[in-house]
């Protein structure tokens, strides 16, 4: 069986399975890869690092994308 | 001959405005808030050609992906886009809502990338800024390479001190973000103007928040205000593309009106026709 391992999404709790790279969660949570901004452990992540770095337990990874605003 | 009719050529009128390394043409900067939709937003923005407007960074939402996004309502090719701190309240956090929409709009391959619209605010109530993080978040971003366009009060002091600290271009608010209440200290608009443009006349400063209605946007070009930047007033007019297309007319007016130097204001009238030749005589009083 497959370990998982508890990281921390935009202030969410969440499973994923051990050796999840960015590229996957953001698969997993079915979300384009186009107008993101992924932050991991308060580092900014660049989009080549998205298929590289395998996520931790207990990472803080914050998702963002552009609304409007003034 | 067309040149010498009425109609001024563009090219007459061209009055380029440099903040940091990016080169404006239009002086009208819109927010992509509070529009009832994004195809209302679109038509606004269409409708005054807008060349740059500000853009927030927020959480993915996890659960629900078939939400629209606010990119395919934006014309990508011509717009520059400029990402904001909105929402941020201490410097730390600014930092990072710049870094992060930074990397987006690298990826987006805007020309807007590497500028940053800072906001630091210092309570929810009055959305005024805190200038103590802002000064702060404004010197790690200069450092980090951004170009910072500084959301800040009326304050002359505080705006030296931006200025000073690297910010490409101070942006005071008119009054209240959202309120409509327009220029409340005109006199605090002009001298930060006055201050930041001695020695430096090209310093952009940007009236950020505030303007309720055209004539607001003119009277901050008329105080030397070198663009307007707004959302509200637009977004939550009874019709947006219209008032979007008085907002162009009233910052094209109020630019036009400070370079072409007002009158002086008197006490008494200064008769406009001739003194002279008068059918009869004035009476004795003043």
């Amino acid at each position: 069986m497959e370990s998982s391992m508890r990281i921390t999404v935009n202030g969410q709790d969440f499973a994923v399975p051990a050796g999840t790279t960015i590229a996957e969660l953001l698969v997993q949570l079915d979300i384009a890869q186009t107008a993101v901004a992924v932050e991991l452990n308060l580092e900014v992540q660049p989009k080549t690092a998205f298929t590289e770095r395998t996520l931790h337990p207990d990472d803080r990874v914050e998702i963002v994308t552009l609304v409007g605003g003034g | 001959m067309m040149e010498s009719g009425v109609f001024l050529e563009r090219e007459a009128l061209a009055d380029p405005l440099h903040i940091g390394s990016q080169t404006l043409h239009e002086r009208l900067i819109l927010g992509t808030g509070k529009y009832a939709s994004f195809e209302q937003m679109a038509e606004s923005f269409k409708v005054v050609a807008a060349e740059c407007v500000t853009i927030a960074v927020r959480r993915e939402k996890l659960h629900d992906s078939s939400g629209r996004n606010i990119l395919d309502y934006l014309d990508l090719e011509r717009t520059i886009l400029l990402p904001n701190t909105s929402g941020c309240y201490d410097a730390e956090t600014a930092l990072r809502c710049a870094r992060m929409g930074r990397e987006i709009l690298r990826g987006l391959e805007n020309p807007g990338s590497e500028w940053v619209k800072l906001e630091v605010l210092g309570s929810s109530r009055s959305l005024m800024p805190d200038v103590m993080e802002t000064l702060k978040a404004t010197r790690e971003l200069v450092k980090d390479g951004f170009e910072v366009l500084c959301y800040t009060n009326d304050d002359p002091v505080m705006a030296q001190r931006l200025k000073e600290a690297g910010a490409a271009s101070v942006m005071p608010a008119g009054s209240p973000i959202g309120s409509g209440l327009g220029i409340v200290n005109p006199n605090n608009l002009q001298m930060i103007v006055e201050d930041l443009k001695q020695g430096d006349p090209d310093y952009p400063v940007i009236v950020d928040a505030g303007v309720g209605t055209a004539s607001d946007a003119a009277i901050a070009m008329e105080l030397g205000a070198d663009a307007v930047l707004l959302n509200t007033s637009v977004a939550r007019a009874e019709d947006p593309v219209k008032m979007a297309l008085a907002m162009d007319f009233a910052v094209r007016a109020g630019r036009l009106a400070y370079q072409a130097g007002r009158i002086k204001k008197s006490k008494y009238a200064s008769a406009s026709s001739p003194e002279h030749g008068l059918i009869a005589d004035r009476p004795a009083r003043p």
